[in-house]
């Protein structure tokens, strides 16, 4: 009996260290935010329910994908000041594909590889000094990455 | 469990170029009915100050790599990446600029 409950306490206190040491690591996962089945849900959860449209979000990105397991998505914001971009792949089951935030230090820039299940807008949205812009891209997928 | 990681920080014009690699299956619930498997958080860190926190969907890529550009920077600045995933795992890397 001693022993079964050594080593219960044992397990519980692995369990709690592995619990705890990322969440002091990380950043909270916005659950709600990811768990949007739109693009607006999403972009309420994340706190920018509506954003202007701007020519200073740079999408780079194939017009067409072959293949839409893989698709190289680059984003570069020249707004100054800006501290978080998003990247929402309109017509996947959940459409919000990443959340990116800046410090300084870090030029608001990045590149994914995304997967997409068919033909959609994907729509970047930038925050910067508490203002949000936006600027969508279409991509053509000619054969869909969500699936097996 | 948590595959190997891949990365290369490197002088560019003005910026720093960091490529990273990593190994995860990036899982789908459509893939696995249900019990999707993929990397949530990623941290980029260098000389051990925060700049870029990420949040990611099942929707990136398998073996996901990553570019961003750092401002600045110089040789031998020690660049960390690291991940979480919904099941709890993690791992990460740590270079120098080269």
């Amino acid at each position: 009996m001693i022993h079964r409950r050594r080593l219960l306490q044992g397990a519980g206190a692995l369990l709690l260290a592995g619990l705890l040491k990322p969440l002091a690591a990380f950043a909270a996962w916005n659950k709600a935010a990811f768990s949007s089945k739109t693009s607006a849900d999403a972009m309420k959860s994340l706190g920018t329910p509506s954003a202007e449209a701007s020519g200073g979000i740079v999408i780079e990105a194939p017009q067409i994908a072959e293949n839409g397991a893989v698709v190289p998505i680059e984003v570069e914001s020249k707004i100054p000041g800006t501290t978080s971009i998003a990247v929402i792949v309109e017509k996947n089951p959940y459409p919000l594909v990443a959340k990116f935030d800046f410090s300084e230090g870090a030029v608001p820039f990045v590149k994914i590889n995304a997967k997409m299940g068919e033909t959609s807008d994907v729509r970047v949205i930038a925050t910067a000094g508490g203002k949000h812009y936006q600027a969508t891209k279409e991509i053509k997928v000619t054969i869909g990455g969500c699936g097996g | 469990m948590a595959g190997p990681m891949k990365m290369r920080a490197t002088l560019g014009s003005g910026y720093t170029d960091l490529r990273v690699l990593m190994t995860h299956p990036m899982a789908t619930e459509q893939q696995t009915k249900g019990q999707p498997h993929f990397i949530q958080n990623l941290t980029v860190k260098v000389n051990g100050k925060t700049v870029i926190e990420g949040e990611i969907s099942q929707a990136v890529s398998r073996n996901p790599v990553f570019s961003f550009r750092l401002k600045g920077g110089a040789k031998g600045d020690k660049i960390e990446v690291s991940w979480l995933d919904n099941k709890g795992e993690s791992n990460k890397i740590e270079s120098a600029v080269a």
